[in-house]
C-alpha cells in the first residue's frame, strides 16, 4: 500500500479513535445532565446548578469539536481513497459505508451550525464510531478497479442519490427515537436529565418527518436511476433482484410512515416506529443483502 | 344492510387511509418471501434450475409452496391482488381529491374567521393609515408574496401553497403511470437471447434466438431484421494480488447491419448496449466455445466447429457436450470438461485456477453407438440423451481423455477427438421495451410532484381593519400554516402587519395559540 491509499487509510483510522473520543465527550454531556435538575432551593444551590449547566454545555462542546476534527480526517479520507482508486470511491462495501458516513457527518455539521442541533450528538457520534469501526476492521479491502458492470456514469447518481438518502433516513431515524424516548418520558410525567434539553415532542417529529421527506423524493430517484442503469447494463430495468426489492420495501415503508403521519391512529408513536423500520429496512438492504443473500448486487460485497 | 349499503360501506372502506396503509403493509410483507435469495427460496424467472433442485430435495414442502406461487412470488395472484387492491384504494382516494383541487384551485380563498386571535399567530394594534390605504398595502405585500388574496369589506384573506396538493395529486397519479407503462412493456414487448461464438453473427429471426418470450400483444412475425457479427472479444480478468480474477473488460467487436443495409462497426460493452432501430442488443454474458474435431474410424470428418460449453464456476470451468451423429459406423458423442486455467498441481483433475485461458485443457468421456435415423426433433445441444449408446471403456474404467491444444485421442475404434483451439461466445439479449419512455417519464413527474408536495407550504392569512370613530383603524392579522413542519408563519404574519401599518409598539403579542392544524 503506497501513497494515498496508505494516507487515506490512516485518515480513517485516526478518524475512528477521533470520533470514539467524541462519543466520549457526548456521552460525558448526558451522564452530567442527569443531575441537573431546576429544583426550587437555596440561592447556593442555584449556584451549583449554573455550574453543572456550564459543564454540560462545555463536554458537548468537546464533543462537536472532536466531530469537527473526525468529519475532516473522515472526509479526506474518502478523498484520498478516490485519489487512490481513479475513481469515485464508492465500488464495494468498504468505501460505501465510508462516503455514506462522510455525507452524514457532513449533513449534520451543517445542521449544528444552521440551528441548533446538536443535541444529535450523541446518536450521531455512535453511529460514526460503529460504522467507521466495522468499515476499518472488517469491511476494509484493498484498493482494486471496477467490474465492467459499474462503468457507466450511473455509478456516481445512482450511488451518490442512495448515500445522501441513507444519511437522511438514518438522521430521521435518530430524531424518531428520541422522538419515542420524550415522549414516553412525557407520559410518565418525568421528562428529566438529558431529555429535557432535547426539542419537545412535537418538535422531534417533526424532525424527523422533515428528514424522510427529503429523503423520500431522492431514494425514488435514486430507485429510478438504479433501473435506468439496469436497463443499459443488464437489460432489464426491472428483474426483482433482492436488492431491488429491498429497496422497493424500504420505499414502501417510507410511504407507510408518510401516510401513517396524516392518519389519526397512527400519527405520533405509531409512525415514529414506522421510521424506525424503515431505517432497519435500509440497513438489511445494505448489509443482510449483500452479506447474506446473493444477486446481482453481489459485486456490492466484501 | 342492502347490497347498495354494503357497497357503498365497502367502497369508503377501501379508499380510507387506514386501509390503504394495511395494503402497503401486506406489500412489504409479501414482497419478503421472493427476496430472500436463491439459497434460501430461488425464484423460477430468476433461477430456475435452483428452483427443481428445490422441488427434488423437498418432496413434500416443494410441490405445496409451488402450488401456493412461491416460487414466483412477483407473479403470483396473491401479490398481484395486493398491488391492484392498493391500486384501486388509491384511485377510490385521489379522484375526489382532484375534483375537490379542481373546485379549490378555481374558488377564492374563504373569508376570514371571527376569531382572528385564535390562530397559532396573532397580533394586533393600530395603524396610522386609513383603513382602505392599509387594506390597499396589504393586498400588494400578499400579492408580492404570491398568495392568492380575497378582499371583502374591511378583510383580507390570502391563501397560498396550492401547489402541495397539486404536488401529492400528481405523484400519486405518476404511479398509475407506471403501471401503465409496464403494462405496455409486458404486452407489446419481447425479449430474447442468443449465444454467438467469435466469428459468427446473429440475425434477428425468431428461428435464431435460444429463449424468446414476448408479450400478447406482440406480433412474432414483425421482428425487424438486423444482422449482428461478433467479430472479436476482448476479455480482461484482474491478474493483480488484490481482486485478482475479477472481471476487468468484456468488449465485443462487432458489426451490425439493419435491413439490407451496410454493415457498421460498433462496440458492445456491458454498459453499452448496440441500439437498433427497434431493439437494445445488450451484452449478459461470456464463456468459451472449444473447437473440436472428431474424425470418425473411416477418417472421414465427423464433426468440426466451436461447440458452446456454459461455465460452472467463477474461473470458467465449463461443461458441454460434443456431437458427431454422422460418424460412421458408429455415431461418437463427447462429455467434456473445459478448463481455461488447468491447475499444474500434479494428480488433480478438471481445475480452473483463473478464468483466463491461460493454460487450456479440455477433459473428456467418450459414447458410442448405432447410427440413429434423423427424426428432426429439437434436442437438447448441452445435455446428452444416451439412449442407444454405450460408454467407452478402457478396461474397467470409463475411457476418458485430457487434451492441450493441439493434442489428438484416438480411441479403440481408430476414430479421433482433437482439440483445436477455442473460442470465446457472448450471450446477447434482444430487447423491445415500449412502455420505458412512459416509465420512466412517469417517474420523472412522481419526482416532481413529491418534491413540490414536500417543499411548497401551504398557508393561509388574514388581516382585519376596522374603524373605530374617532381613533385610529384598529388592525388585527392572523395565520395558519396547513402543515407541520414548516417555519416562516410568524415572519409572514408580522410582515402582513407591518405592510397594514400597524405601528410596532403598539402591537399586542400573542403567543397564546398553539394549536397546529395538522394536513390530511
Amino acid at each position: 500500500m503506497t501513497g494515498f491509499a496508505y494516507y487515506s487509510s490512516v485518515a480513517m483510522v485516526t478518524s475512528v479513535v477521533v470520533y470514539l473520543l467524541a462519543l466520549t465527550a457526548h456521552a460525558a454531556e448526558w451522564a452530567s445532565a442527569r443531575r441537573v435538575e431546576p429544583e426550587p432551593g437555596s440561592r447556593a444551590r442555584q449556584e451549583r446548578l449554573e455550574a453543572d449547566l456550564i459543564r454540560v454545555d462545555r463536554f458537548g462542546r468537546v464533543g462537536l469539536a472532536m466531530t469537527v476534527i473526525g468529519a475532516a480526517l473522515h472526509v479526506g479520507g474518502v478523498v484520498l481513497r478516490g485519489l487512490a482508486a481513479g475513481r469515485p470511491p464508492w465500488g464495494n462495501m468498504y468505501e460505501f459505508v465510508t462516503s455514506t458516513l462522510a455525507f452524514l457527518v457532513v449533513g449534520y455539521l451543517v445542521l449544528v451550525a444552521r440551528g441548533r442541533m446538536r443535541w444529535l450528538g450523541l446518536p450521531v457520534t455512535l453511529l460514526l464510531v460503529l460504522g467507521q469501526g466495522l468499515a476499518v476492521t472488517v469491511l476494509y479491502v484493498a484498493v482494486a478497479p471496477l467490474v465492467p458492470a459499474l462503468h457507466s456514469v450511473w455509478f456516481v447518481i445512482h450511488i451518490v442519490a442512495a448515500a445522501v438518502a441513507g444519511a437522511m433516513f438514518n438522521v430521521g431515524g435518530m430524531a424518531s427515537v428520541l422522538f419515542l424516548l420524550r415522549t414516553r418520558a412525557e407520559r410518565r410525567g418525568r421528562v428529566a436529565g438529558y431529555l429535557r434539553r432535547l426539542p419537545d415532542a412535537e418538535a422531534l417529529d417533526r424532525i424527523a418527518y422533515r428528514a424522510a421527506a427529503f429523503a423520500f423524493p431522492l431514494w425514488t430517484f435514486t430507485i429510478a436511476a438504479g433501473s435506468i442503469w439496469a436497463q443499459f447494463a443488464w437489460g432489464r430495468y426491472w428483474g426483482w433482484d433482492p436488492k431491488e426489492t429491498w429497496s422497493l420495501v424500504t420505499w414502501v415503508v417510507y410511504a407507510a410512515y408518510l401516510h401513517a403521519r396524516a392518519t389519526a391512529g397512527w400519527k405520533g408513536t405509531r409512525a415514529a416506529w414506522l421510521g424506525l423500520l424503515g431505517v432497519a429496512a435500509f440497513w438489511w438492504n445494505f448489509v443482510g443483502i449483500n452479506l447474506l443473500v446473493s444477486g446481482l448486487h453481489s459485486y456490492a460485497g466484501i | 344492510m342492502t347490497t347498495r349499503e354494503f357497497l357503498r360501506f365497502a367502497w369508503t372502506q377501501l379508499t380510507a387511509m387506514r386501509t390503504a396503509l394495511v395494503l402497503l403493509f401486506a406489500l412489504i410483507v409479501a414482497a419478503i418471501p421472493g427476496s430472500l435469495g436463491p439459497r434460501v427460496l430461488p425464484q423460477r424467472p430468476n433461477n430456475p434450475v435452483l428452483v427443481r433442485e428445490f422441488l427434488d430435495a423437498h418432496p413434500t414442502l416443494g410441490p405445496l409452496l409451488d402450488r401456493l406461487g412461491f416460487f414466483d412470488v412477483y407473479g403470483a395472484p396473491w401479490f398481484a391482488a395486493i398491488y391492484l387492491l392498493l391500486m384501486v384504494s388509491m384511485v377510490g382516494c385521489i379522484v375526489p381529491r382532484i375534483a375537490v383541487y379542481a373546485r379549490n384551485v378555481r374558488a377564492m380563498p374563504s373569508g376570514a374567521p371571527r376569531r382572528l386571535d385564535r390562530l397559532p399567530q396573532h397580533v394586533a394594534g393600530e395603524t396610522g393609515r386609513t383603513a382602505s390605504e392599509a387594506l390597499d398595502a396589504g393586498q400588494a405585500w400578499l400579492l408580492a408574496r404570491r398568495y392568492r388574496v380575497r378582499r371583502q369589506a374591511g378583510e383580507l384573506s390570502g391563501e397560498r401553497g396550492y401547489a402541495r396538493e397539486f404536488g401529492n395529486l400528481l405523484f400519486h397519479v405518476s404511479i398509475l403511470g407506471v403501471l401503465a407503462g409496464v403494462a405496455v412493456s409486458a404486452l407489446a414487448g419481447f425479449k430474447g437471447s442468443v449465444i454467438v461464438t467469435e466469428g459468427a453473427a446473429f440475425s434477428n429471426s425468431l428461428s435464431q434466438y435460444d429463449d424468446f418470450t414476448s408479450g400478447g400483444l406482440f406480433d412474432r412475425s414483425s421482428l425487424a431484421p438486423f444482422t449482428v457479427w461478433v467479430d472479436r472479444f476482448d476479455v480482461e480478468f484482474e491478474r493483480g494480488p488484490v481482486q485478482r480474477g475479477a472481471a476487468r473488460q468484456f468488449l465485443v467487436h462487432a458489426r451490425v447491419a439493419e435491413g439490407l443495409g451496410e454493415p457498421v462497426a460498433a462496440k458492445l460493452e456491458v454498459n453499452t448496449p448496440l441500439l437498433t432501430r427497434s431493439a437494445m442488443v445488450n451484452l449478459i454474458g461470456h464463456g468459451y466455445a472449444p473447437v473440436v474435431t472428431i474424425t470418425d474410424a473411416r477418417g472421414a470428418t465427423a464433426f468440426s466447429g466451436p461447440v458452446v460449453f456454459l461455465p460452472q464456476d467463477g474461473n470458467f470451468t465449463s461443461l458441454g457436450v460434443v456431437k458427431a451423429p454422422d460418424a460412421r459406423p458408429q455415431r461418437i458423442a463427447v462429455e467434456g470438461i473445459f478448463v481455461p486455467s488447468q491447475s499444474r498441481a500434479g494428480g488433480t483433475g478438471p481445475l480452473s485456477t483463473f478464468p483466463a485461458p491461460d493454460n487450456p485443457v479440455l477433459w473428456g468421456t467418450l459414447w458410442q453407438g448405432e447410427p440413429r435415423a434423423e427424426t428432426g426433433r429439437p434436442e437438447n445441444v448441452y445435455s446428452l440423451d444416451t439412449t442407444g449408446l454405450t460408454r467407452v471403456m478402457d478396461g474397467a474404467d470409463p475411457a476418458s481423455f485430457r487434451l492441450a491444444v493441439g493434442e489428438t485421442h484416438t480411441l479403440p475404434d481408430g476414430s479421433r477427438v482433437t482439440f483445436d483451439g477455442l473460442r470465446r461466445w457472448a450471450k446477447l439479449q434482444v430487447s423491445d421495451t415500449p412502455g420505458l419512455p412512459i416509465v420512466w417519464a412517469s417517474v420523472a413527474l412522481g419526482v416532481l410532484g413529491l418534491l413540490l408536495s414536500m417543499f411548497s407550504k401551504p398557508r393561509r392569512v388574514f388581516a382585519r381593519v376596522t374603524d373605530a370613530a374617532g381613533a385610529a383603524p384598529r388592525v388585527e392579522v392572523g395565520g395558519l400554516d396547513r402543515v407541520d413542519a414548516r417555519t416562516g408563519l410568524a415572519e409572514d404574519v408580522a410582515g402582513l402587519a407591518s405592510a397594514l401599518g400597524l405601528r410596532a409598539d403598539a402591537a399586542e403579542d400573542d403567543e397564546a395559540g398553539t394549536g397546529r392544524e395538522e394536513h390530511t
